[in-house]
């Protein structure tokens, strides 16, 4: 790689920020759903650059099963979503809350 | 090489902007749509990094599939922006609290470790990253070693399906 890794590195670091950033700050559930996304893929490009910068293919096939669970989690999540929007109307996680009475 | 240089720093540059923007716009569909430009330059970066497998599979599955799924659902949801809070509590100032200190944890312990190249078995040259990188390799690999952890995540997704279809029919409301 012509590039260093440590840029790449630092680069999966600040995306991972600003999805832990959107996952605390956001009040809109599926928006904190697009952040945890974000999250899983500044992951991802740390494990590709690992990979490729040390001729190891096995953390692409973790990029690969990272890939098809963040697609399982975002079916799912989307789903519970829309179930709770049918029942409460709002999307707004400040007003989602069934356990607190 | 300067070009190569060039290209991450500017895929790099794109890929953060989108990440900001998805935090900042007040519309989710805006968030989302700059999610999908986050995803494509993250894949720009995968494709420089010869790691072109992975790169398609991004394009498809995540940029692909993904978003279009959120995408249906805000528009299914018919959602506007969230109106603003009345007053700032304490929550959002410990989250920005905690989200900084992340920040400078992670970035600490990059520059103390800034430079130190891996023990790499021989030095990687490029036709081995794409060689790496390649479909042939990954997937013969897929399909030997890890033969049962692929028809685990079959399973995984075959569950979230009905799972999903499951939650969102109109009786379980």
């Amino acid at each position: 790689m012509e590039v260093a890794l440590d840029w790449y590195l630092a680069l999966s670091a600040v995306m991972f920020t600003i999805g832990v950033f959107g996952v605390l700050l956001k009040r809109n559930a599926i928006v904190i759903l697009m952040c945890v996304e974000l999250m899983l893929n500044s992951a991802n490009v740390a494990l590709v650059g690992f990979s490729q910068s040390l001729a190891d293919p096995t953390g692409q096939i973790l990029v690969f099963f990272s890939i098809a669970v963040a697609a399982a989690e975002a079916a799912i999540g989307l789903a519970i979503v829309i179930a709770i929007f049918r029942k409460k109307r709002t999307v707004n996680i400040n007003d989602i809350h069934l356990f607190k009475h | 090489m300067a070009l190569a240089s060039v290209t991450f720093f500017a895929l790099a540059l794109i890929a953060i902007a989108s990440a900001v923007g998805v935090l900042i716009a007040r519309s989710p569909i805006y968030s989302a749509l700059s999610l999908v430009l986050n995803l494509l330059s993250v894949a720009g970066l995968y494709l420089t990094m010869n790691a072109s497998f992975i790169g398609v599979i991004q394009i498809l599955v995540y940029a692909g599939a993904i978003m279009v799924l959120v995408l249906f659902v805000i528009m299914l949801l018919n959602l506007d922006a969230l109106p603003s809070p009345r007053s700032i509590g304490w929550g959002p100032i410990l989250g920005f609290v905690l989200g900084i200190g992340l920040l400078a944890q992670l970035l600490y312990v990059m520059l103390t470790s800034f430079g130190i190249s891996l023990e790499a078995a021989e030095p990687v040259t490029t036709a081995m990253a794409v060689e790496n990188g390649s479909a042939n390799t990954l997937g013969q690999i897929l399909f030997t070693e890890y033969a049962l952890h692929l028809q685990v995540a079959a399973i995984l997704l075959l569950a979230a399906t009905v799972g999903a279809v499951m939650l969102a029919q109109r009786r379980f409301a």
